[in-house]
């Protein structure tokens, strides 16, 4: 208990005295999942609605086979990630292990298939009621497709949101392709598994705190966001 | 539709933004391969920030156990390895992966117990003699079991005592896989004895019931060394820089400097490039 | 288009047949009520008419010049709206046909206005009440001029009066010059709003009479039963 008082009263101090390296963490873990998200969205989206609306052999399989990589362990998704990054690994030489965009690339393999197997199933669902009256209209499939996308735009942001809380909370991946270097690669997990081993528990916990804050805005925003398009357009 | 165009366009543009990296980054920038011990005692973010402000060259650690270190400087991801495992770091060497080895600095390991100390070892100046006792009494003892420059420190003094632990160990050997840190916080909670490095257990801060048992033994000596990764083998190994880092490192003002950093009065680690025979 | 030539056509799944090698012709001119009790297939006759289902055997054909999906148009027993205003639902199938931006945001209006809802253009769809979408609807499906307009059960869940707005419009749209045929259930509306029937029973196209003398005087058992089934005062 003395810890968790310990750490909130850390948070607050780090929070209050905008501490440099801090702010710098925090913009980096923005940065990255932030992008990662994006990506993941720009392939799994377009995915997910594809095979909704979509009809050919193997669907089914596919759909599984989506829905399991919702659980892909980060920590491995890290480690393949640095093999094939790594200088003796297949493209090493383009340099970007321990960068941030070895980050940026590990969490979007992690995110996309959460984007595109929940999206599946949304878009899937709001078709079924969709299909006949699109045809009708004249809708082919990639029309349909991209109806759907719209029509489903806000159980889709909830979508990118749950891959977006995924990025930032995972630190397997991150701390593998990352090394969790200081200033470069450091993020807000990487930084309390760091301050963890080093056995300052209350600044890990106080980091924790300013990381959970930061994601419970976030998503607050984006709620107040969705309710107010959603008294708009219904 | 025209409204949702400019949200959307908005968004992409701004995730463009956020996506750029910042455009004054250093090119200029070495990656160090070295150990745990160094990098959560504090000793790089002291040592460092001296060495980036009189060349310009950023130096990126990346802290892993020993043996994950030379591992990759055999794969060819670090340009410069630090470590302290003499026997690790000359194979390294004989097998082609490094140029040639510098020592560096010295620290010592200490054993740490609880105060409680079941195992009756506290105060004592053998460390062989200590862990006997330990395996005697099953008092728990934490490994890091990582292949680390402690770790093999630690199997080298079990050796020392006889003891093949590999074959002779029990309940109470807890085999960890972790790094310095996590090693000593589940020795700290399970109030087991644990070899840790001096400047790691300086700075370390979640002690609990812990204190050092065991130190001054000679065998506790914990020498680190510095090596360029061989060109010849990664063509891309930034050499130059590589080979600055380890000149001033070991250059008079270098070593002044790991000399300077200390916890409160404690120093941490003991600059000896100059030393034969380590 | 016209006429729609249907020879042979059967429609069955999981071995189960539901439309039973029915043979018809769909001319210009009278407004066509296909009738018949639940299960007797009208909706897939439909349809196969419209093109939403392909026959398991025999042939749906226009034989007439211009093919062409948007020169017929089919109303849903529910209203499909789309997440969107009520003129963009309008304007959404105005795209399809490749009306061009500037175009299609005139006519939606225009059609809105002339089936009374110019007040609600702008309000989201799915709010509306039942019977303001099936107008929406209905004025979704005229927007595009079609030549031949599909309408299955598009009374069945409204009240009267919303229904009666609906038998108005659709004969605002036959007066446009537009076909009209329709299924119903409903031996009122039958009346009203047919001027010839086609009566099914079973998958089977049992009987096809002018209006008057189908509910005068039957030909078929099947549609005299029918008949006296669902006026229980007579």
């Amino acid at each position: 208990m003395n810890e968790i008082f310990a750490a909130v009263g850390e948070a607050g101090r780090m929070i209050a005295r905008f501490d440099a390296a801090v702010v710098d963490i925090v913009l980096l873990s923005l940065r990255v999942s932030l992008t990662a998200v994006l990506l993941a969205s720009l392939i799994g989206l377009p995915l997910g609605a594809a095979i909704a609306v979509g009809r050919f052999p193997g669907r089914r399989a596919l759909i599984v086979l989506l829905n399991a990589l919702m659980g892909l362990p980060p920590v491995v998704v890290g480690l393949i990630v640095y093999l094939m990054l790594s200088r003796a690994g297949p493209l090493g030489e383009f340099g970007i292990l321990f960068t941030p965009g070895a980050m940026i690339i590990a969490q979007t393999i992690l995110i996309a298939p959460i984007v595109a197997a929940l999206s599946r199933q949304v878009i899937e669902d709001t078709w079924q009621e969709y299909r006949e009256q699109l045809r009708s209209l004249g809708a082919g499939p990639a029309a349909s497709a991209l109806t759907l996308l719209w029509d489903t735009r806000f159980s889709l942001v909830t979508i990118v949101l749950a891959g977006f809380g995924r990025a930032a909370a995972e630190v397997g991946a991150v701390i593998i392709v990352g090394g969790n270097i200081d200033g470069v690669t450091r993020v807000m997990t990487t930084a309390i598994a760091l301050e963890t081993s080093k056995g300052d528990l209350p600044l890990a916990l106080g980091l924790g705190i300013i990381l959970i804050t930061l994601v419970l805005s976030l998503n607050a925003a984006a709620y107040w966001v969705k309710e107010a398009a959603q008294r708009r357009y219904g | 539709m025209e409204m949702s165009r400019r949200v959307l366009l908005g968004i992409a543009f701004a995730a463009s933004m956020l996506a750029a990296p910042p455009v004054a980054q250093a090119q200029k920038f070495i990656t160090v391969a070295s150990t745990t011990s160094t990098e959560q005692s504090g000793l790089f973010k002291h040592l460092l920030p001296i060495f980036e402000k009189k060349t310009g060259i950023e130096v990126r650690v990346v802290a892993l156990g020993t043996g994950q270190s030379l591992d990759m400087g055999k794969r060819g991801d670090a340009d410069v390895v630090f470590v302290h495992a003499r026997s690790l770091e000359e194979k390294f060497i004989a097998e082609g992966f490094g140029v040639k080895r510098f020592p560096v600095m010295y620290n010592d390991f200490v054993l740490v117990g609880p105060k409680s100390d079941p195992a009756k070892v506290a105060g004592g100046k053998d460390i062989t003699a200590a862990l006997k006792k330990i395996k005697a009494s099953s008092a728990p003892f934490v490994s890091r079991g990582d292949r680390s420059g402690t770790h093999n420190a630690e199997l080298r003094l079990w050796k020392q005592a006889g003891i093949d632990i590999a074959k002779e160990k029990g309940p109470w050997y807890r085999d960890t896989g972790q790094g310095m840190g996590p090693a000593l916080n589940s020795a700290s909670s399970m109030n087991g004895y644990i070899l840790t490095d001096r400047g790691t257990w300086i700075s370390f801060k979640n002690r609990g019931d812990l204190t050092i048992v065991v130190e001054g033994d000679k065998r506790l000596f914990n020498q680190y060394g510095v090596i360029l990764v061989n060109p010849a083998k990664h063509k891309h190994v930034k050499k130059d820089m590589g080979q600055a880092f380890i000149n001033w490192i070991v250059s008079p003002e270098g070593q002044k400097a790991i000399a300077g950093y200390k916890i409160g009065s404690d120093q941490l680690f003991f600059p000896n490039a100059n030393a034969k025979g380590v | 288009m016209l006429p729609l030539v249907l020879n042979n056509v059967c429609f069955a799944v999981n071995g189960r047949t539901i439309i039973d090698r029915v043979s018809m012709e769909i001319t210009a001119g009278p407004r066509t009520v296909i009738l018949g009790p639940n299960g007797a297939g009208k909706s897939v006759l439909m349809r196969l008419c419209h093109g939403l289902l392909n026959p398991t055997y025999g042939s749906v054909a226009w034989h007439g010049a211009a093919n062409g999906r948007n020169r017929q148009a089919m109303v849903f027993q529910r209203p499909v709206m789309l997440r969107r205003s009520a003129v963009a639902n309008i304007a959404y199938g105005l795209k399809l046909a490749g009306v061009s931006a500037r175009e299609r945001e005139l006519r939606a209006r225009d059609v809105l206005e002339a089936v009374d809802l110019a007040g609600i253009a702008d309000r989201p769809a799915r709010v509306l009440s039942g019977g303001e979408q099936q107008r929406v609807a209905l004025a979704r499906a005229w927007a595009l001029g079609p030549e031949v307009l599909f309408l299955d059960e598009p009374t069945a869940n409204l009240d009267p009066g919303a229904t009666r707005d609906i038998e108005s419009l659709i004969g605002q749209i036959r007066a446009g010059g537009t076909k009209i045929v329709m299924t119903t259930h409903n031996l009122g509306q039958a009346k009203r709003l047919g001027d010839e029937i086609l009566f099914l029973s079973q998958g089977r196209l049992v009987e096809r009479a002018p209006v008057d003398r189908f509910f005068t005087k039957p030909a078929s058992a099947e549609a005299e039963a029918f008949i006296r089934g669902e006026l229980p005062w007579k």
